[in-house]
């Protein structure tokens, strides 16, 4: 439901801005062309959205997820307790979590998105769990050691040393994920499944 | 060597895979197909959310906002400046790195604009865009708190980033 609320509240304030400010034509442009952008973003990533899943696979079946699981599961069973009986669920919570750390983050969105639909529960078909809005707002806050893309746009503008914003984004990243995190434990208490 | 993280991380997980006595190419074509499922149930959610951005942008609805915003982000510490970049932010990845880059050749990359865009980009995500990817692909309709907590994070970023660059750089 919030989405459709998000959906029909972004359609009114455009509509009533575009009015507002004369801009119809570009307005009526844009509904078309927008959707064109999603197929083409869709196929933008589906290469690296499909070698992705096929590595994933592969680096599941080599062991390396496992090991890898097994390094990160102190801090994993902390967030999501889920993990500490579910053997997938850790290895793709932690092949997501590591993704993004690296900055692979076209593969991180499948790891991360075939962990939650492990998290989802059967049971209460549609509903967002705790773990699961845990899962998401940790993908939504950025754990990403070294933002290339950033450091290259301030290399091109002639930055002095571009990459000198690290430390900066690294205090940055971890203050909000602490922050989104603890948001999320709290309002998971009170906030009651409906 | 960060190139390189990508290619070795291939290699390594081939010859793991084949040490293994796995059908290395096999695996690798099954998971590509389930890549493909993948983005089938994605791409309903992306079309929509795009459609919706897109018209935002159009409408000229992004700076009206952020004209109003800049005071308010200027009371938290925020530059104002950055406003514009704090909406298109959690819509759209290149929308916002398309909008940094232009502020940061106004103001100079190493002013103090200019990094607390940069610090703005490297340490927040493409909110909107991640959750409906994970909403649709999961089949979720109650999203609970997930929003609002997503939403206070991004904020505490856009804040911090404020205070480190100020921190910092002098």
């Amino acid at each position: 439901m919030v989405m459709s609320w998000i959906w029909t509240g972004i359609l009114a304030i455009s509509v009533v801005c575009a009015m507002f400010l004369g801009r119809g034509q570009q307005l009526s442009a844009a509904v078309l062309s927008g959707a064109q952008s999603g197929i083409t973003l869709t196929l933008s990533i589906a290469g690296s959205i499909c070698l992705w899943t096929g590595v994933g696979k592969l680096m599941e079946h080599a062991g390396i997820t496992k090991k890898l699981a097994r390094l990160m599961r102190p801090l994993l069973v902390r967030v999501f307790p889920s993990a500490k009986t579910d053997d997938i669920l850790s290895q793709r919570l932690s092949a997501n979590l590591s993704a993004n750390i690296l900055g692979l983050g076209n593969a991180a969105t499948p790891m991360g998105i075939q962990a939650a639909q492990r998290l989802a529960d059967p049971n209460k078909p549609g509903l967002a769990t705790d773990e699961l809005c845990r899962l998401i707002v940790l993908n939504t806050a950025s754990i990403q050691l070294i933002p290339g893309n950033v450091a290259a746009v301030r290399a091109s503008l002639g930055a002095g040393a571009p990459f000198d914003i690290l430390p900066a984004v690294w205090v940055t990243s971890v203050c909000s994920v602490a922050v989104g995190l603890t948001a999320a434990l709290l309002m998971g208490k009170v906030w009651r499944n409906a | 060597m960060l190139d390189y993280i990508v290619p070795l991380l291939l290699l390594t997980a081939s010859l793991l895979a084949l040490r293994k006595k796995e059908n290395t190419y096999d695996l690798l074509l099954t998971g590509a197909a389930d890549g493909l499922k993948l983005l089938l149930s994605i791409t309903p959610a992306l079309i929509f959310l795009l459609t919706a951005v897109s018209m935002l942008r159009a409408s000229g609805a992004v700076e009206l906002i952020s004209s109003f915003l800049a005071p308010v982000f200027g009371f938290f510490g925020i530059p104002p400046e950055t406003a514009i970049l704090i909406l298109v932010r959690p819509l759209s990845g290149s929308a916002a790195l398309a909008v940094g880059a232009d502020l940061m050749a106004q103001h100079g990359p190493d002013s103090l604009i200019g990094r607390t865009v940069a610090v703005m980009l490297g340490s927040t995500e493409t909110t909107f865009y991640t959750i409906s990817v994970y909403f649709g692909a999961a089949g979720i309709k109650k999203t609970r708190y997930t929003i609002p907590a997503a939403l206070i994070a991004d904020f505490t970023g856009f804040l911090v980033a404020s205070l480190t660059v100020r921190m910092f750089f002098r």
